[in-house]
């Protein structure tokens, strides 16, 4: 599991939407997973109730979780949902990859062109440090 | 609402210590009262636990003036210890539950374990630190309606600082608010709710936390060096 860490100029609530969504993007709650109850979560992530409750309802909102009303919480069982969340979160870090490329000097194609050169010589040690 | 507090003053001699504090608290909050030395802190956090009374003002806590009732379901942490020395833990154990009707000795001794504190041992012969965990301790296994903590993390270690938040966390109540007066604010700004920033006796903000980083892009701790630098 990915430790909680937040920093200290963006909202803690969105700090846990991000949070939660990239466990589910990385496999770490699967499809229809019962989540720990808000307090629990509170807790292991040592936040406020209220700031996990804000947002868990927003994930509820945006079809990421969803609550039973008896048994708890849980993450969707709609793979498509998690499907497309993965791809949100990839877009995510090509744009951030291709503004920072942009800054120093290189055109989408030239870093396209570069990365396809780095993960051939790095070869299977690629995404490394 | 929780807290009321209308045009509150409070004076001692010449010397102001409240100027016109007015503010609302609602249930099931976590309240960081931040404000340099001297700024007011624990006067305001001394009229809500009726040890002191307000100049001019007034002052409600759950609809009700301040005296006999309230104190019954306001827990209060003073910044300075108030046990007796000679006690030893269990006998603070039991003056509590004595004392108070809502004190679960079972809750305090639980969290006693945790924190590896023994129940036979003196106050005397603990240090400054430990002795603020047993009264935090104390404090916190009352099932009160509002907790008052000044300053609670003070004296104690990093790793004690963090277990004393959880168990804040964790035993506060949904219809419970908990106003912690400190100047410690990044060990604990994230677990409040709300800020009130007081400077010089007077409410200068009032904010939740999050509003501030969205407002600000900053922490509630760089604000405060921000607006409180000398």
């Amino acid at each position: 599991m990915v430790p909680w860490n937040f920093n200290s100029t963006t909202p803690i609530y969105i700090q846990i939407i991000e949070h939660i969504k990239m466990s589910v993007a990385v496999g770490d709650y699967r499809a229809g997973d019962k989540l720990l109850s808000v307090r629990e979560l509170a807790a292991e992530a040592e936040v406020n109730p209220n700031t996990m409750q804000k947002a868990l309802s927003e994930l509820e909102r945006e079809g990421l979780l969803y609550t039973q009303r008896t048994s708890g919480r849980f993450i969707t069982e709609d793979k498509e949902v998690i499907a497309s969340l993965r791809e949100q979160l990839a877009a995510e870090h090509l744009n951030a990859f291709l503004k920072k490329m942009n800054r120093l000097g290189y055109s989408p194609d030239e870093a396209v062109e570069l990365l396809g050169r780095y993960i051939s010589e790095t070869g299977s040690e690629r995404g490394g440090k | 609402m929780l807290i009321e507090c209308r045009n509150l003053n409070k004076n001692f001699g010449s010397k102001t210590a409240l100027k016109d504090v007015s503010l609302n608290v609602e249930s099931g909050k976590i309240i960081g009262l931040l404000g340099p030395n001297g700024s007011g802190k624990t006067t305001l956090i001394k009229i809500l636990s009726g040890i002191l009374t307000p100049s001019s003002g007034d002052a409600l806590i759950s609809g009700k003036p301040i005296g006999i009732e309230t104190k019954k379901i306001v827990s209060y942490l003073p910044e300075r210890t108030y046990l007796n020395e000679w006690m030893s833990v269990r006998q603070a154990v039991s003056f509590f539950s004595d004392f108070y009707s809502d004190f679960s000795s079972e809750t305090a001794y639980d969290m006693l374990e945790r924190l590896n504190i023994n129940p036979a041992e003196r106050l005397k012969t603990m240090s400054k630190g430990t002795r603020e965990k047993v009264q935090l301790i104390l404090v916190m296994s009352r099932k009160a309606e509002l907790y008052l903590l000044d300053e609670p993390i003070g004296g104690v270690d990093p790793a004690a600082r963090d277990y004393i938040l959880k168990t804040i966390l964790s035993n506060y109540s949904e219809n419970a608010s908990v106003v912690i007066s400190t100047h410690l604010i990044s060990d604990i700004e994230h677990v409040l709710d709300d800020v009130i920033f007081i400077k010089y006796g007077s409410v200068t903000l009032h904010s939740s936390v999050d509003e501030i980083r969205e407002q600000h892009g900053k922490s509630v701790d760089a604000l405060f060096r921000e607006v409180f630098a000398c």
